[in-house]
């Protein structure tokens, strides 16, 4: 008797298990896989990013029912076009541009150079250059120049014998690069632990950065020519 | 004994599967807790029900308290901020493989 009423409950609790398990599975598998790993966290981030989002597009949607309006009629078109321009020149290098920035001076090592040692360690390099603006453009930098040269998308620096070129010009110690842009970005881009001005102090080269509020940084000087490239037609 | 523990059990998932429950979002975790404290309470009736030693009320007792605490264990460690769940999960994890082991041990003397 005792061993029947055991076997009966064995079975009936066995069948409760069974339908918890498959409940439980079915639950999980329609709420994703993922229900139990992913952290709140992860998704009010997840959340406030698609909040921002979507206030950005209902933003866009608003300036595009303007620019409708606008086209509609004629002159407020055309300031709109030279506002576009404006624009659009800007980002290509083609205005002087004013901003809140940073001014970093690169010198060669002043120290006069001991028998037996490699001039190369003693001298800025293109490469520091190069490195340091990309830095800058990493950190959010909207304009760049060096020495005066403003650094466009196609922009080279590069070593020529003993001079360095930008946009085909040569420059020389002390190298003063501008940058606009969040200057506690930008200077935290290059002074961070092991950054690269770090770097080139080691070397003994003479480096300094100064925040500044109003950097002004000309416009590309060179010419534009477009042999090879055309738009592509939509 | 065995054979029908694993047959109920495959009956029970089959009716589950039909079943048109859901569980609410936030009950999903709790719950798995407890389903594991269930499955360890069969496990371990089956292991009694070897040994000879094999109590209805203690089982059916022992599986009713075993998941509701598990699940309330795991509900209170969450609002507390505690992982209160990792001690269930030990708890009968552990207890779940010594109580395979001993069935296993006795199917092999049984055969």
């Amino acid at each position: 008797m005792r061993e029947t009423s055991g076997k009966l409950a064995i079975m009936v609790i066995c069948v409760i298990v069974g339908i918890m398990l498959s409940v439980q599975y079915r639950t999980s598998e329609s709420y994703g896989p993922n229900l139990r790993t992913t952290r709140v966290d992860d998704l009010a981030a997840a959340n406030s990013s698609l909040l921002k989002e979507n206030q950005n597009l209902s933003e866009e949607i608003v300036e595009l029912r303007e620019t409708l309006a606008h086209i509609n009629s004629d002159s407020q078109l055309n300031a709109d076009l030279q506002a576009e321009l404006r624009k659009i020149n800007m980002a290509a290098g083609l205005t002087a541009v004013t901003g809140p920035g940073i001014i970093v001076t690169l010198n060669d090592n002043p120290q006069a150079l001991q028998p037996g040692e490699n001039p190369n360690a003693y001298l800025v390099h293109d490469s520091d250059i190069l490195s340091i603006v990309n830095e800058i453009k990493a950190s959010g930098a909207e304009a760049i120049a060096v020495n005066d040269q403003r650094i466009i998308a196609m922009s080279e620096i590069r070593c020529a014998g003993t001079t360095i070129l930008v946009n085909w010009n040569k420059i020389g110690p002390p190298f003063i690069i501008k940058a606009t842009g969040n200057q506690q970005l930008l200077e935290s881009g290059l002074t961070i632990k092991g950054g690269k001005l770090e770097e080139l102090n080691s070397f003994g080269l003479q480096t300094q950065l100064v925040r500044s509020d109003k950097i002004e940084i000309p416009a590309y000087t060179g010419a534009m020519k477009y042999q090879y490239t055309t738009p592509k037609q939509k | 004994m065995l054979w029908i523990t694993l047959f109920c059990l495959a009956i029970g998932l089959f009716i589950g599967y039909q079943l048109p429950i859901f569980l609410p979002a936030w009950m999903v975790e709790y719950v798995s807790i407890a389903v594991l404290a269930a499955l360890d309470s069969v496990f371990g009736g089956i292991r009694a029900f070897m040994e000879d030693a094999f109590d209805t009320t203690i089982f059916i007792t022992g599986f009713f308290t075993n998941s509701l605490l598990a699940g309330a264990f795991a509900y209170f460690g969450d609002r507390l901020g505690l992982e209160l769940y990792l001690a269930a999960v030990v708890v009968f994890g552990v207890r779940l493989f010594q109580n395979l082991g001993i069935i296993r041990r006795y199917l092999l003397k049984k055969y």
